[in-house]
Order: structure tokens, then C-alpha cells, then sequence
């Protein structure tokens, strides 16, 4: 760890100053930043903390939609009533993920920017295009376990290690950011993390100065919703694949099918059309094959982590199992 | 006044069983529970010590060559930064168990990444830590450096077996497997990291540190600084866990003291969790060929299991996994053998019951194929393998409780003995199964030291410096005690972890117990001596109870204000070479497997073990469930994972080192088959704690078989592994 200035903001603006210096952090539950401080891979000059600026609300919206805010708490959201009923497949990601202790202190904004967990990232001994740029990639032609098969590049083939966001991707939430220049805007979930291109060390849109101030969730559909992480241990552990699901049928056939993925890429991974293939046709074990063709059409695996294209078709065929009701 | 005994022959008098207080063999709680739970049981790196400065290792960057240069101006000149110490005395490995000596020096010489090189001393931990990433280190790295263990040739181990004709054996059998299995590394993961504080007074060194075998520690460390043993205090009341990665020193200790020396005030060293999994004791990773023949009527007629397993160059450990393939299991015909590949990852040594903790899942799993083979159910074919001696030595078995745990332990788990076919039991996604294993663990014994002193007010004091690294030492060794001379064990006061204290056999290889025990138990008889004589009456017709004779005068009257001191000495006899003394036991598990996803989840685990004189049955089971949680992760989630190109441990905090966590652990139930192994201890008690996790793991492995049909043939068997050898 470096020595760092601690400063605290009292207000937007004031946070979005602070932050705004190159080497100047936010810091909210800190169960991320701390860890990566400790390991030098996150060497930040000012530590800002935004934990007294509000942004703690979970509320009800006019349109019947739900806003989180930026510093709601992950326990706090997924025990809320309203996301239980109305946003199960949020509440069930959330839940999934990390430690009871953990999700004490660990908020949306940081949960949406956590890191990813490749063990070359967090280690400064090693090469790391994300950590270094131009270091090189020690993840390519090592251990490669928990990388991704999906829109990586010949820069970086990390995954975004979180499951809340993959819920929110389903859901096509829209995140909510407060510029340095004192304005807003809004982001889409499915569009707030970005591929590793050639520009692997940046995670998602945000900018210097930027702050996530909320989440908004849509008006609740109908619909079942699933979240399925399949991990190495019963609790505790990243997922190797998850799927978000919210999956509703007309009859006998399937009338809405929001899917995202986790543990595949760089990113939530949402794809439209894979959702195409199934809405209007009846479930079944040929239509979940072709939808995971669709999902996994370009997948490519680097040795290591070969079986995740196989493990998200079958992950992928439990889910809309369950959904639909089908049995396999 | 000193007991000396040295068991050249069985202690089968059984004496404890006579004794009065009824304390010994309770369910008692750790006597210092209350200051763990609390937080007032200090750990070797919370003694509050003035002016105690800050060390921090500092680690390589290659994994074989030299340091050549360490620029210590890159950082002196950075707030707080007392000193950069590089000297010939630091250590670049941990030493092995029972090394008595220093371990590798000097430290510049790097055989493995990660390997500590030099420490970083300031005012302040984070300055240390800052100014020992800093620190501009220069090596000359060696190219051509081997990492992969099977991509090298390999150095035969001595202690091969060679009897009979497998091959022939294999050739004539109604029933064989060949199979090749494999485990990978594991990390002790103790949760107290290494630590110590050693503070120099211009003659003696104190140090502090988290340990689990003083007394062969204070030779170490004492030799690794050219110092005279006379001259070192070790002190460890408290640890928080060993596993066996802390048998013998390791960097952090020495690394503390020669920096205390040097800048002659107090320096605490604590590894990050990181170093912690980097540079202490690995298990080695296996790979295990098994051939087991047998005919018609599942007998063993052959018995092959040879194993490679790997270590860094002049290092003598090599991972033991034939230790019960030995003697567990009949068969005339045996090939037993072990090679050790040369590789730069760090040292490999004891682990959690080195050898059967890998080496006996393995051989369940294929005992389970020949069963299978021979279309016999698993615990039948294991009863007819039973020897009646050791099969390769001939010598008898001290006692041997196989049998009977397999039986019992089918009995209460419910076991059926029917066919078994894959597939049998579907719940939604997941397809239920069970499978069962054998336990073995050879039993050891270590030359201990304990004083008894028994007091004018009637209560007692017991010192050694023997550990208690969480097994629960200072309860039975207060049980012990108590039982022996009539007290309850609030009267008497155990007093571990000290070099000034008469030497114990120290924590490791489960001989803690039975060696402090017997120590203690010599001790107190030898005060009995003293008090029957007193009460005029033999020892033998003595019996003491709740302060006093029963019935008649109290200990304080019959000290009459003397303090009676006597110090017992155990020391292992020629009884060892007579007999052949193991723990025995038996796993059944029931798992469910994902048949979409392959992930596997224990519902249930029932161990049933005989293990000599059980001591205190709380700790006794603890030591089981956590022997038996170990087995779960060896099972299921437990693996080093190394990188290719430069041989470093990728993997290495617990977030992505799994170990197991509450929820993959079901309820367990232990199952105690009593007995008395006269052989193993005058106490008649033997090893407990690493029996549960020898074979645990082949029956979890078994039960993902018979519960989907993938045969695993690698640990752990994560859902990628399962997935692949699943059928569709
Ligand atoms: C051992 C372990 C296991 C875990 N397992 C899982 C798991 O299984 N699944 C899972 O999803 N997560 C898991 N996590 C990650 C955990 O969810 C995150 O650490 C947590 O969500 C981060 O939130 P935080 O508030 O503590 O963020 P911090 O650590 O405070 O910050 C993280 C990052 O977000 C930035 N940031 C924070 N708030 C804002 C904001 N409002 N605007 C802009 N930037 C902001 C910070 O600058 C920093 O870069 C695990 C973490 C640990 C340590
Ligand atoms: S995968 Fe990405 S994060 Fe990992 S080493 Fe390569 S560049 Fe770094």
C-alpha cells in the first residue's frame, strides 16, 4: 500500500472535484479498492470517500420502476421487499455473491466497478495489460481458469467477476452518472462495461470525476426470474458461468426470454438475439441447443478455461428448464 | 525427581481406567475457550512490545538464480525506513518437521518464486510494506528452469517393496484395475499467518512466534544464527493452526530475530496472506498408478501403487502417500515404489496428514473399481482384504479396528450393500449417490518431557513446551492431569508453549497427545508413589477423587505444606519395531451431482473411527469433523494452481484458494470405536486428528461415481472435471 491523502466530499460537486485529480479514487464500502491497495495494484494519491453523500435510498419510481441508489448497501437491496417481489432475480444474484459480511459493506456503485479477479491483475510480479498497459498479458498463456470466452482480445481476456450487474443487464436497468461538470447522464447496465479492445485497463464509461449516483430498475414484467451461478464451492466463490434469467410464457410458448451472463466476458453478457431464438417458439431441448448457439457462436477458449462454452450451453438449458417448466 | 519410561513393551495395565475423578474421556470444553472467543489469548504477533519495529519480506521475481545486487538507497531515504537487512544468517526455505536444523541459507540463492530475499525494516508495517515493494532488487535469473513435474526425470525413493509377480498376478486375476490418478498441491491454509517478534538483549533472543514444534524450533533457529541454544527463548502459547506448515521454523522467524540483532531492538515479521501461500510448506501434487488383482472370491492377489511426487533439489521430504499402502491391505504380490521429480516450486512438506491424505483417496478410488470389477460391494471387499499381519514385514498389528469401523459405520449410515449401479437416485437436476472408504494413519510417537508440580493448597501445575496449536492440549493434558491425581480441572494449570519449560514432542503428525499425555501421565504416577505412600497404602490401591483419598485424608493434608515436584520423560522403545500401529476408521458419504452443470454438494458424511484411548470426546470429535471438512476440500476444492511459463503461485489468497466454507460442509457424524492400543502409548491413545481426512476424499470421489457415472480420475473434482468425464 502507498501513503494516500483521505479526503471525505460532503456534497456531489465537492466529490466530483476531488475526484476529478488523475490520481484520486472514490472509496464506498471499500471491499474491493482496499484489497487492491494493499496489493499496490491500486496506488491511489486521494481516497475520496462518498459515504456521506447520501445515495443510500432504494425507492419507488412513478413509472413503477425502482431506484437504487449508488450506496445502498448490497444487503440492503437484496433484502428489500420491493426487489424480493418484483426483482427476485436481483435480489437472488446479489445473494450469490460474496460473503454475508461482505455484502454488509459492499454498495452498488463499487459493485458495478469492481475489478476483475485474474490472478495476473493482482499481482504486480506479474505482466498485466490491464494493470500496465503494454506489459503484456500473463493470463494468455497461463492460468486461464476463470477468463473469459466471450469478446476477449489479444490484450486481455479477463471477465467482470460480478453477479449483481448480470442481474441488472437482464433486467436492462439503467445506471446513473454525475459528471465532474456537475452533469448527468444515463447509462444503460448492458452498456456500462466495455470490451477489453485494445484498451484493457479501462473496465467500463466511467471518466475521471464521473460518479455512479443510482441504478434505475424498469417497471417489473412478468415473467419468472432465475439466477443460476455455477462456482466451485457452495458460497464464497466467483462464478465459473451464471445466467440471469427472466423468462415468461404465453401458453405454450415462450412470450419474453431477458438473458445476461456472467463469468463469460469482460462484460455482462447480454445478447438480443439470443432471446430471438426463443421468443414465440415452444421450450424444448433442440430450441435451448440453438439458442446456445446463437449465445456461443463466437466463443473461443484458451485452454484452461475450454470448458465454460460447453458448461454455459448446459448452465444456459438448466435455466430455461426451470423457467419453462420443461423437463430435460 | 524424574519418571523415565522408554516402551520397549506394551503398556496394557490400563491404569487410567481405575481412576476415580471421572474426568478424562468427558465431552470437556477447551479450558481456554473463553479467552479465544474473547479475543484475550494472544497470538505470537499481538504481544504489545516498546519500540517494536516493523519487517516486511521481501520476495523474488524469478524462481531460480541469484540476487546480485540490492539497491537498499532505493528506499532508505522513504519516511520511516529504519533498514534494508540482507544477511547470509536469512533463510530461503521453511525447515522440514523434525529438521532440528537450519533450513536452506543464505537467502540471495532463489530457488522458487516468491522466496523470501531480504526484509524491509520501519517504524511503521505500512512503511515497511510500502518500502518492500520498492526496493530495487538485481538477479541473475537461471534459464531452463523445470516446473512441470512430468515433464522431468525423477529419483527413485529408498523404502521401494518388490515381492512376488504383479505383473503375472495381473495377468491370472479374475478381476484387476490399472489406473493412474492424480492430485494436485495443497496449502495448509492455517488462518494465523506466520508471524514472530524477536527482541535481542545484547545475549539472549526472545522470540514470539506461531509454531507448532519448539522444541526441535529452538535448534533451528538457533543454528540458523550461529547462536547457542542456551541463548533462545521460543515462545508460542497460542497458535492459530499449523497444519504442519509450521513443524519447522520458516523465514519470518529467523528473518525477525536477525534483524532484531542487528538493529538491537524489537522487529515484528508477519507474512501477508499472500507469502503465507507462497513461500511455507506446499503438499506436493501426485500421480499415483494403482494394479490390484484379485480373484474370484475378492481377495487381493496383487498390490501396486507406485506414486511421483516432487520437491525442490536437496530437499529429503517426499510427499509419503504409500505409508498405509504398505500394511492396509492384503496380497502377496506388491510393487510399492515412489520417485521424487526436481522442480522450483516452493518446498514441498508436510501438509495435513502428508502422505494418506492424498495417497489413501486415491487407492479407495480404485479399490472401488475392483469392487466394482468384481460386482462386490465396496465395504465386503475391503472385510475380505483385512491382513492378519503386515503384509510385507510380517509384523502384527498392534490393534486394528477396520472391521469393525467398516461395520459399524455402515450400520449407522445406512448403508446398502446392495448392487450398485450408477444413476440409481434422480432428484431434479441432480443425481444422488454414495460411496465409502477406508481410513488408515500410521501412528507415531515422539520422546516428551512434562513437570507436574502438585502444589501445598492441593492443585497442580503442569509445564512443557509443547503447543496447542487449537487441538485442545491444555484441556486433556488438565483431563489427564486431574484424572490421575484426583482434581478437578480448574485446580489444575497447564502451562505449553515455552522453551523454558521441560521439551514436549511438539504438535505434528497427530503424536501430540499420546506423547505430552504419556509424559504427563509418568509424571503423575510417579506423585501417586509419593501420596500412597503417605496415605499408607500401595499406588495401586490409591484412589484419589475430588481433592483428596475417598474416604479419606485431602492431598493438601497429605502435603502437610510440602510441593511435590516429578518430571515424566517419554521416550518411544522397541515396541515400535515389534508392531505395526496405525489409527483405522471408515468414510461413508452421500453427494449430489448437477447433471446440467456438474457441480457436486455433500449431503451427508459419517466417519467411524478407532483410534486407541479417546481422551476428551469434544475434541476428539472436533479433530474428526475438521479432519473430515480437509477431506471435503482435497475432494472437491482444494488445488494450487501454478503458472506455466514462470512457476508461481497463481492462486494465492483464500478467496481463490478454496478451501471448504460452512456451506459445503453437511452435518458430520463421528462414530468412536473404543479401544486400548497398549502399543501405541502408555496411555493407551494414539493419533486422531489427521485420520479423518486419510481416505475421506476417495469416498466423496465414490460417490460422485455412483452417483452420475463420472469416474474423476484427478483431485479435486471440480464441475469442469466432472463435466468432462461425465456420460452424456
Ligand atoms: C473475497 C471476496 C469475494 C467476493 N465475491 C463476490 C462474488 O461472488 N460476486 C460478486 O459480485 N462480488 C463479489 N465480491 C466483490 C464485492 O461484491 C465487491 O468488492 C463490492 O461489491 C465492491 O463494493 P464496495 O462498495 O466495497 O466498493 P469499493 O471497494 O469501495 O470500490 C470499488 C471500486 O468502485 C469505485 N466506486 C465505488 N463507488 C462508486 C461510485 N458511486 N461511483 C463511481 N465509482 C465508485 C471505487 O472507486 C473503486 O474503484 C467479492 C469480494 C471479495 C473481497
Ligand atoms: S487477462 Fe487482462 S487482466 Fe488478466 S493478465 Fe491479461 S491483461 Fe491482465
Amino acid at each position: 500500500m502507498r501513503p494516500f491523502d483521505y479526503q471525505r466530499a460532503d456534497s456531489r460537486d465537492h466529490a466530483g472535484q476531488l475526484t476529478a485529480g488523475e490520481h484520486a479514487q472514490a472509496i464506498a464500502g471499500g471491499t474491493n479498492l482496499l484489497d487492491l491497495m494493499k496489493l499496490q495494484v491500486e496506488t491511489p494519491q486521494t481516497l475520496v470517500d462518498i459515504n456521506r453523500l447520501g445515495h443510500r435510498e432504494i425507492e419507488d419510481r412513478d413509472d413503477g420502476g425502482m431506484w437504487i441508489g449508488a450506496l445502498a448497501t448490497n444487503t440492503e437491496t437484496a433484502v428489500h421487499p420491493r426487489v424480493r417481489s418484483d426483482y427476485p432475480v436481483l435480489a437472488r444474484a446479489i445473494l450469490a455473491g460474496a460473503t454475508q459480511q461482505l455484502r454488509n459493506r459492499a454498495t452498488t456503485g463499487g459493485n458495478l466497478c469492481q475489478r476483475t479477479r485474474c490472478y495476473y491483475f493482482t499481482n504486480i510480479d506479474q505482466p498485466c495489460n490491464k494493470r500496465e498497459p503494454g506489459s503484456g498479458c500473463g493470463a494468455i498463456e497461463g492460468i486461464a481458469k476463470l477468463h473469459a470466452v466471450l469478446g476477449a482480445s489479444s490484450q486481455c481476456i479477463a471477465t467482470y467477476p460480478g453477479d449483481m450487474a448480470v442481474a441488472m443487464s437482464a433486467l436492462d436497468a439503467q445506471v446513473e452518472i454525475a459528471g465532474a461538470d456537475g452533469g448527468t447522464r444515463t447509462v444503460p447496465v448492458r452498456d456500462f462495461h466495455r470490451l477489453p479492445g485494445d484498451t484493457p485497463w479501462k473496465d467500463n464509461v466511467l471518466e475521471p470525476g464521473d460518479l455512479i449516483t443510482g441504478v434505475t430498475l424498469p417497471p417489473p414484467v412478468k415473467g419468472r426470474q432465475l439466477y443460476r451461478k455455477v462456482r466451485e464451492r457452495s458460497s464464497y466463490a466467483f462464478a465459473l458461468c451464471s445466467v440471469a434469467a427472466i423468462v415468461a410464457m404465453d401458453g405454450d410458448t415462450i412470450a419474453r426470454a431477458d438473458l445476461a451472463f456472467g463469468g463469460l466476458a469482460h462484460k455482462p453478457w447480454h445478447d438480443p438475439e439470443v432471446g430471438q431464438v426463443l421468443i414465440g417458439q415452444k421450450p424444448g431441448a433442440d430450441l435451448f441447443n440453438r439458442a446456445a448457439d446463437v449465445l456461443l457462436r463466437d466463443a473461443r477458449g484458451y485452454g484452461e478455461n475450454d470448458f465454460k462454452i460447453p458448461l454455459a450451453r448446459r448452465t444456459l438449458a438448466a435455466v430455461l428448464a426451470e423457467a419453462t417448466g420443461v423437463e430435460l | 525427581m524424574s519418571a523415565h519410561l522408554k516402551q520397549d513393551a506394551p503398556v496394557t495395565d490400563n491404569r487410567l481406567d481405575d481412576m476415580k475423578q471421572g474426568v478424562l474421556g468427558t465431552a470437556t470444553s477447551r479450558v481456554e475457550g473463553l479467552l479465544k472467543v474473547t479475543g484475550t489469548a494472544p497470538y505470537a504477533a499481538e504481544y504489545p512490545i516498546d519500540g517494536c519495529a516493523e519487517g516486511v519480506l521481501v520476495t523474488s521475481t524469478i524462481a531460480k538464480g541469484e540476487v546480485t545486487a540490492i539497491d537498499e538507497d532505493s528506499v532508505l531515504s522513504m519516511p520511516g525506513v529504519i533498514a534494508v537487512i540482507d544477511h547470509p544468517s536469512l533463510t530461503a526455505r521453511p525447515a522440514q518437521g523434525t529438521a532440528g536444523e537450519a533450513p536452506a541459507q543464505p537467502a540471495r540463492k532463489v530457488g522458487y518464486f516468491g522466496q523470501p530475499v531480504a526484509v524491509v525494516v520501519a517504524e511503521s508495517f505500512e512503511q515497511a510494506r510500502d518500502a518492500a515493494k520498492q526496493l530495487k532488487v538485481t538477479y541473475r535469473a537461471d534459464d531452463d528452469v523445470a516446473f512441470d513435474p512430468e515433464a522431468v526425470d525423477a529419483e527413485a525413493q529408498d523404502g521401494a517393496t518388490s515381492q512376488g509377480d504383479l505383473a503375472h498376478a495381473m495377468k491370472e486375476a479374475s478381476a484387476s484395475v490399472d489406473v493412474t490418478y492424480r492430485t494436485e498441491g495443497h496449502s495448509s491454509a492455517a488462518m494465523e499467518p506466520h508471524a514472530a517478534i524477536a527482541q535481542w538483549d545484547g545475549d539472549t533472543l526472545t522470540v514470539h512466534a506461531s509454531l507448532q514444534m519448539l522444541n526441535y524450533n529452538i535448534s533451528e533457529l538457533a543454528d540458523s544464527l550461529g547462536l547457542d541454544e542456551g541463548k533462545v527463548r521460543l515462545i508460542a502459547r497460542y497458535v492459530g493452526g499449523g497444519f504442519g506448515s509450521k513443524l519447522g521454523i520458516s523465514e519470518e522467524t529467523v528473518a525477525a530475530s536477525v534483524a532484531a540483532m542487528r538493529l538491537d531492538r524489537p522487529v515484528r515479521v508477519v507474512m501477508s496472506r499472500q507469502q503465507v501461500l507462497q513461500c511455507i510448506m506446499r503438499r506436493s501434487e501426485t500421480r499415483q498408478r494403482f494394479r490390484l488383482a484379485a480373484g474370484a472370491d475378492g481377495k487381493l492377489t496383487g498390490f501396486g501403487h507406485e506414486a511421483r511426487v516432487s520437491n525442490l533439489p536437496g530437499e529429503s521430504f517426499a510427499e509419503p502417500v504409500l505409508q498405509s499402502s504398505h500394511f492396509l491391505y492384503a496380497g502377496e504380490n506388491r510393487e510399492l515404489s515412489m520417485e521424487v521429480a526436481r522442480i522450483h516450486r516452493m518446498t514441498a512438506g508436510s501438509v495435513r496428514a502428508p502422505g494418506e491424505a492424498v495417497g489413501m483417496p486415491a487407492l479407495e478410488c480404485a479399490m472401488d473399481m475392483l469392487a466394482e470389477e468384481l460386482a462386490l460391494d465396496p465395504v465386503e471387499l475391503r472385510l475380505r482384504n483385512i491382513p492378519e499381519k503386515h503384509p510385507a514385514s510380517g509384523l502384527p498389528f498392534s490393534s486394528h479396528k477396520l472391521a469393525e469401523c467398516l461395520q459399524q459405520g455402515a450400520e449407522a449410515f445406512g448403508w446398502d450393500s446392495g448392487p450398485r449401479t450408477p444413476r440409481h437416485t434422480r432428484e431434479g437436476e441432480w443425481w444422488i449417490g454414495t460411496g465409502m472408504a477406508s481410513a488408515a494413519r500410521v501412528h507415531n510417537v515422539g520422546e516428551a518431557k512434562a513437570r507436574v508440580t502438585l502444589k501445598a493448597d492441593g492443585t497442580a501445575l503442569v509445564e512443557t513446551d509443547m503447543t496447542d496449536i487449537g487441538t485442545g492440549t491444555y484441556t486433556i493434558l488438565a483431563q489427564l492431569v486431574g484424572e490421575m491425581l484426583g482434581l478437578p480441572i480448574d485446580d489444575v494449570l497447564v502451562e505449553l508453549g515455552d522453551t523454558r519449560h521441560p521439551r514436549g514432542p511438539g504438535s505434528g503428525g497427530s503424536w501430540g497427545a499420546a506423547s505430552i499425555g504419556s509424559a504427563a501421565y509418568l509424571a503423575c504416577k510417579a506423585l501417586r508413589e509419593t501420596l500412597a505412600e503417605r496415605a499408607g497404602m500401595t499406588e495401586t490401591d490409591l484412589a484419589l477423587r475430588d481433592g483428596g483419598v475417598v474416604g479419606g485424608a485431602s492431598l493438601e493434608e497429605l502435603l502437610n505444606g510440602e510441593t511435590l515436584v516429578e518430571e515424566g520423560h517419554y521416550e518411544p522403545g522397541d515396541v515400535t519395531d515389534d508392531y505395526t500401529a496405525a489409527g483405522y476408521g471408515a468414510f461413508f458419504a452421500r453427494v449430489r451431482v448437477n447433471r446440467f452443470t456438474g457441480e457436486t454438494r455433500m449431503e451427508h458424511m459419517l466417519g467411524a473411527f478407532g483410534f486407541g484411548r479417546v481422551l476428551n470426546t469434544r475434541t476428539a470429535r472436533s479433530q474428526c469433523i475438521g479432519g473430515m471438512t480437509w477431506s471435503i476440500g482435497a475432494a472437491l476444492t482444494e488445488a494450487m494452481l501454478f503458472d506455466p511459463v514462470d512457476g508461481h503461485l497463481a492462486n494465492c489468497d483464500l478467496a481463490e484458494y478454496h478451501v471448504p466454507v460452512n456451506r459445503d460442509v453437511p452435518d458430520l457424524d463421528v462414530l468412536f470405536v473404543e479401544e486400548r492400543d497398549g502399543v501405541a502409548s502408555p496411555i493407551q491413545a494414539k493419533g486422531i486428528g489427521e485420520l479423518g481426512m486419510c481416505g475421506g476424499a476417495g469416498a466423496i470421489a465414490n460417490a460422485i461415481y455412483n452417483a452420475c457415472g463420472a469416474r474423476v480420475l484427478d483431485f479435486p473434482m471440480t464441475p469442469d472435471r466432472v463435466l468432462a468425464a461425465m456420460p452424456d
